[in-house]
């Protein structure tokens, strides 16, 4: 059984279906994006996930137990960061860690949160107020406070997606390698194809709201470790990127016309794989 | 820039001041004519009065040696019709406290529950909409029948004025609490007693200390006149009994002692409040 399974999930509201029939699962260490457009329902499945939402239907069930209101197991980084600005960075974590563990002394709990200060390499805005950080470092202090609490499962709710493309690009990276060191579960909520290639494992489409469903999942067959500076290079990286950008563009809004089936369990592709080794064999051929 | 802009504005406001003083100065001068005036009059009030050789109106010295008289000993007590103005403004402003602090021990926790509770605010909102624009004065008979003494009475009056814009700012200030921060507190399992002083209080505090603020001006302007109606101590009964003893001079001293302690008082809560305030 996996580590998490939504079965059947809807939301509903009276007059209108945002999305129905959502099934997938997801294995213990793995890195799952969630790419969709606007109003396909992708925050209400992470709020569901979270426990911040209720569902109309279906269940979710994590590490064999139903998932049912908010819970320490599971982290969440906010769109909006969502730091209290009368607390500093340190205080923030720490406002956290003292949640996960009651019984914790105040050395006890700064030594850990400056353990994922470091981690994020803040190093030195420990008292700082969140109003005197930039965008991307609070946004670094919320993902510190979600990794801080060890949680079992990870949900960030498209985290850089008020960042400039610089400042994302670095967190990106610091992403990759707190992901590798930890072996961390992550469900990501992402508009930016590139980001979801660099992070994840696989790559769930939804189709476009209202009544949206999962389409496709999209194994994510580059190797890793992936380099943000040249994963680009890799002939692999177009196939991906392209299939999930042909999807966005001129699929998605294909299974509400019931052009495409929608599927009850959404099928797994590898796109690029078949024409890889088709072009690889052509290349062998050749040189005989 | 900005220092010699406030260095400017000193300026002014002393130049406004000694321009105010000089018209009063000048307006108050004595008038040298005799005047012929009926022997009755001139006894009621005084010879220097009835022939207008004094006007019955204060000289900005004569009002500057009565203030330096109460600045240098402002703590007399000669019985209960000559107490010293500081004497007076003690119990003004322990009156007005102790009414303020009970109305923001009752609307604080009040405006926290109304402001948690969508059904309690609109429960609540036609009781306040009517209480909250009733003059606190008006209350004042009613609370000398139930309550039966004048001191409690002038109490319960500071409390009821200071009560409602508290509640509203609590309960809105609550209210507005953004919803990122309480699922912050949802997802790390923060339990109700925990989030409400960790989360809400300091998040609604900037606008708890805005109704704070306010109601401490109200209570100030209604203290005055509540102690005018209840008599027996205080600066608004000070006012009132120089009124009676024709002492233009004290009426004037205790109306600038009244705004000194109304700008201090408000001085000190906008210095609270900014300590408490936080920049999103």
């Amino acid at each position: 059984m996996s580590f998490l399974q939504i079965q059947d999930l809807a939301k509903r509201y009276p007059g209108s279906t945002v999305f129905e029939g959502v099934n997938f699962a997801m294995e213990k260490g793995e890195f799952v994006c969630i790419i969709g457009h606007s109003g396909c329902g992708k925050t209400t499945i992470l709020n569901v996930l979270a426990g911040l939402d209720a569902a109309s239907g279906g269940t979710v069930i994590m590490d064999n137990r139903e998932v049912a209101g908010p819970s320490l197991d599971r982290g969440v980084v906010f769109q909006g960061h969502a730091l209290m600005p009368w607390l500093s960075v340190s205080s923030n974590i720490a406002f956290a860690v003292k949640s996960r563990w009651p019984d914790w002394n105040r050395i006890q709990i700064q030594v850990h949160c400056q353990k994922f200060i470091d981690l994020v390499g803040l190093t030195g805005s420990e008292h700082k107020k969140p109003s005197q950080l930039s965008g991307g470092m609070k946004q670094r202090v919320g993902i510190a406070r979600a990794f801080a609490i060890q949680p079992k499962m990870l949900l960030l709710d498209e985290p850089f997606g008020a960042l400039d493309a610089l400042t994302r690009g670095t967190i990106q990276d610091e992403l990759v390698r707190i992901c590798a060191a930890t072996h961390q579960t992550v469900f990501m909520i992402t508009h930016d194809v590139d980001e979801s290639i660099l992070l994840a494992d696989r790559i769930l489409l939804m189709s476009n709201g209202p009544n949206a469903c999962i389409a496709e999942v999209v194994e994510n067959t580059l190797p890793r470790p992936r380099d943000r500076h040249n994963i680009h290079h890799d002939p692999q990286y177009y196939r991906v990127r392209n299939h999930l950008v042909d999807f966005l563009v001129n699929r998605s809004k294909l299974y509400q016309t019931g052009e495409e089936k929608r599927p009850v369990h959404p099928p797994a592709v590898r796109p690029g794989v078949e024409e890889a080794a088709e072009a690889s064999a052509k290349i062998i051929n050749l040189r005989h | 820039m900005a220092a010699s802009l406030r260095l400017k504005a000193a300026i002014l406001s002393v130049l406004l001041l000694a321009m105010f003083l000089a018209a009063w100065h000048l307006a108050t001068l004595s008038k040298t004519s005799a005047q012929v005036v009926d022997a009755e009059y001139a006894k009621l009030v005084g010879q220097q009065a009835s022939t207008g050789q004094k006007s019955a109106f204060p000289t900005p010295s004569d009002f500057g040696a009565k203030l330096l008289e109460h600045v240098r000993n402002p703590f007399y007590d000669k019985g209960p019709n000559d107490k010293g103005i500081g004497v007076q403004l003690a119990y003004s402003v322990g009156r007005m406290l102790l009414g303020f602090l009970l109305a923001a021990l009752v609307a604080v926790p009040l405006g926290f529950l109304i402001g948690m509770s969508p059904l309690g605010y609109r429960a609540l909102d036609p009781f306040i909409q009517i209480l909250k624009p009733i003059s606190p004065l008006a209350w004042m008979p009613l609370a000398l029948f139930t309550l039966k003494d004048s001191d409690i009475s002038a109490i319960f009056v500071i409390f009821i004025c200071s009560v409602w814009p508290m509640l509203i700012n609590t309960a809105f200030g609550v209210a507005s609490v953004r919803r990122d921060w309480l699922n912050v507190a949802k997802t790390l399992e923060v339990r109700p007693l925990r989030k409400a002083l960790t989360v809400i209080l300091p998040a609604a505090a900037p606008t708890i200390l805005t109704g704070m603020r306010i109601s401490i001006g109200i209570a100030w302007l209604v203290i005055v006149a509540a102690e005018m109606l209840v008599g027996g101590t205080g600066i608004g009964y000070f006012v009132w009994n120089e009124w009676n003893n024709l002492s233009i001079v004290n009426i004037m001293s205790g109306i600038l002692s009244i705004g000194l302690v109304g700008m201090l008082l408000d001085f000190l809560v906008g210095r609270l409040q900014k300590a408490v305030t936080y920049v999103e």
